[in-house]
């Protein structure tokens, strides 16, 4: 399973809420090193879905492995491997840049020496050296958001998951944003995506497109455009989201 | 144990940067001990008294003169007849009148036995109790001088036939009242144990539940949770900076209590730590299971206050005597930690009192604490459900 390139395998994985089933029976595999977009409306399943896939959630039934383990029994060793980003917000607004950075270095094991190196790193590649000894809490959202995502691969995970990353932040963050993610992969990290922004689904590797609990569609852009015969992923998805599946 | 160091940094972080936590942590306990030491007296400094004195003989005015000189009353006014006494209630020059009949000191020498009214303003109960308490026990101190000047001055034969019935005397003006373990009637010596309990409870098991509950509504809980930490780390790294801060302030109220209040402290300081020990991981069990409840620091803020706090101050015997409430309250009592916890350390402060004495308090408090424990990791999820 590790050596076949795919770094999530998922196998009809379900979850149900009392009556509501919010992920209904999904598989899908993600190649290592890919950017892979999990595309849906509000409310489609698709922080339920990475809740299972980060540990956080045990399914009501179906199988699946991340970074070569096993959600039910491994998730431990899966914490261990992934960085996450999840919708609420994850940085301390009471502690500063680099308190944060040493906290969330430190609690995925990192050593003082290497915590160091990594905080200039990071904050010299987003040119956020300046605001090193600030406070979270007085910083503009954008800039807070891109700090959460290099605290989130401060560890240098296998894979990171981020849950709807650029909602709420303006056009030129969000491009600065999806430059980061770039480079995160371009160094070997898988990045696994959510976002209801459906032209961001054109920046993805391949994505998958998520109704009602359900994956109806997963190709790379191209190939979605060409089947739905659309002209952008959009069209795709309201086709999709209508029922009218061709 | 790198990533626990990590949790343990941030969290005192947490603590040293809200101004709230901090002014709760270190600010609540002194106010609360300066105002409670100085501003709640329950006992007695110069209560207004007026005397209405029917007989005005030496023995009135020896009695009179030993209330006036106890330190616990001031002298208002001598009243002249029975319809200025509702005067000076109302006018509020005096709480308390004394009221002897004619002919005191000739009845009291003649058959042994007099009457006197004590009249006090019972629309403030409490202090009408009070003043009654140490009235009576003045005037018991009084009369056995008495007795014992006259078993000095006469012989052995005539001491029995004046006291045949003068044991009436005894029994027949004032009730006996005898105050052990806290003779003066120290108020410190009651707050400072009930105090020490309340602020444990306030910053181990309110402080800890706000925390946790704040992670969960900010939505960093999320985080930790995805990360390696597991979550007997999370609740450690949680509960040991509060376990430590509440040990320091216990410490501080009980120097500032000694020293400022003079309360004796007895027992063994050992059995004590040991003990506070095992209240305080009661109460971090208690605010660690009320932070699984709750979903945001609002809920867990109502539910320690209605559930925690009020129970420490009113149910705990900490400023309203148990053995005073209905039946059903008393029951209730039995389930509120700082109650057995009150016991123990008002045991060891004023009585001087070891384990062989409290060690049925100490053990409901320690299965208390192996419960709510367990109550507490239990409910503490690993995962969001």
């Amino acid at each position: 399973m590790k050596n076949n390139g795919n770094i999530i395998e998922v196998n009809e994985l379900t979850r149900k809420f009392g009556d509501f089933t919010a992920v209904d029976q999904i598989s899908f595999e993600v190649k290592r090193g890919e950017i892979f977009g999990f595309l849906g409306a509000n409310g489609a399943g698709k922080t339920t879905a990475i809740r299972m896939l980060t540990g956080l959630l045990i399914p009501t039934s179906g199988q699946a492995r991340v970074a070569g383990f096993d959600i039910y029994t491994e998730s431990e060793s899966i914490k261990r491997n992934i960085g996450y980003m999840s919708q609420k917000f994850s940085l301390f607004n009471d502690l500063t840049v680099a308190e944060n950075m040493r906290f969330y270095g430190g609690i995925y094991g990192l050593g003082n020496q290497e915590i160091r190196h990594k905080t200039i790193e990071l904050l010299d590649r987003l040119g956020l050296t300046g605001v090193r000894n600030r406070l979270i809490a007085d910083l503009p959202l954008g800039w807070k958001q891109k700090l959460a995502f290099s605290t989130a691969v401060i560890h240098d995970p296998a894979i990171v998951f981020l849950d709807e990353p650029t909602s709420g932040v303006d056009p030129i963050t969000r491009r600065q944003f999806w430059d980061l993610m770039y480079e995160t992969a371009d160094r070997g990290t898988t990045v696994f995506v959510t976002t209801h922004y459906m032209d961001e689904a054109e920046y993805c590797d391949r994505v998958s497109i998520m109704v009602d609990g359900r994956i109806d569609a997963l190709d790379s852009p191209v190939g979605l455009k060409e089947t739905y015969g659309a002209r952008n992923v959009d069209e795709v998805f309201v086709k999709l989201a209508r029922g009218g599946v061709s | 144990m790198k990533a626990f160091r990590a949790f343990i940094t941030k969290e005192f972080y947490h603590i040293f940067r809200d101004r709230r936590t901090l002014l709760i942590l270190f600010g609540m306990p002194l106010i609360q001990l300066i105002l409670f030491g100085y501003a709640v007296r329950n006992e007695l400094n110069e209560a207004d008294i007026a005397i209405l004195d029917h007989s005005r003989d030496e023995v009135t005015r020896e009695i009179t003169g030993k209330l006036l000189s106890s330190g616990h009353f001031r002298l208002s006014a001598y009243l002249e007849n029975e319809s200025e006494i509702e005067q000076v209630f109302q006018r509020g020059t005096a709480r308390i009148v004394i009221v002897f009949e004619s002919g005191f000191g000739r009845r009291l020498i003649r058959d042994g036995k007099a009457d006197l009214s004590i009249v006090t303003d019972a629309s403030d109960p409490t202090m009408a109790q009070m003043l009654e308490g140490y009235t009576a026990s003045i005037i018991e101190e009084f009369q056995r001088e008495r007795r014992m000047q006259q078993d000095a001055e006469r012989p052995p034969g005539a001491d029995k036939v004046l006291h045949g019935d003068g044991g009436v005397s005894k029994s027949g003006i004032t009730p006996e009242i005898r105050m052990l373990f806290n003779p003066e009637l120290r108020s410190a010596n009651l707050f400072v144990p009930g105090l020490i309990a309340f602020i444990l409870m306030l910053v181990s098991a309110f402080l800890t539940s706000i925390t946790i509950a704040r992670e969960k509504e900010t939505g960093t809980m999320e985080a930790l949770l995805a990360s390696p930490l597991n979550p007997m780390q999370i609740i450690l790294g949680k509960v040991l900076p509060y376990l430590a801060l509440s040990v320091i302030n216990v410490f501080t109220i009980l120097v500032v209590a000694l020293v400022l209040f003079q309360v004796p402290f007895r027992g063994s300081v050992m059995l004590f730590s040991l003990l506070s020990l095992l209240f305080i991981m009661t109460a971090l069990a208690l605010g660690v299971r009320i932070s699984s409840a709750a979903r945001d620091q609002q809920t867990a803020m109502m539910m320690s206050l209605a559930g925690l706090l009020l129970p420490t101050i009113l149910l705990s015997g900490f400023i309203f005597p148990i053995s005073n409430m209905p039946a059903i309250l008393q029951y209730l009592s039995h389930i509120v930690p700082a109650k057995w916890y009150l016991i123990i350390i008002r045991g060891i402060m004023l009585k001087g009192a070891g384990l062989d004495v409290l060690w049925q308090e100490a053990l409901i408090l320690f299965g208390m604490m192996s419960v709510l424990l367990a109550l507490g990791i239990s409910s503490f999820k690993n995962r969001l459900e």
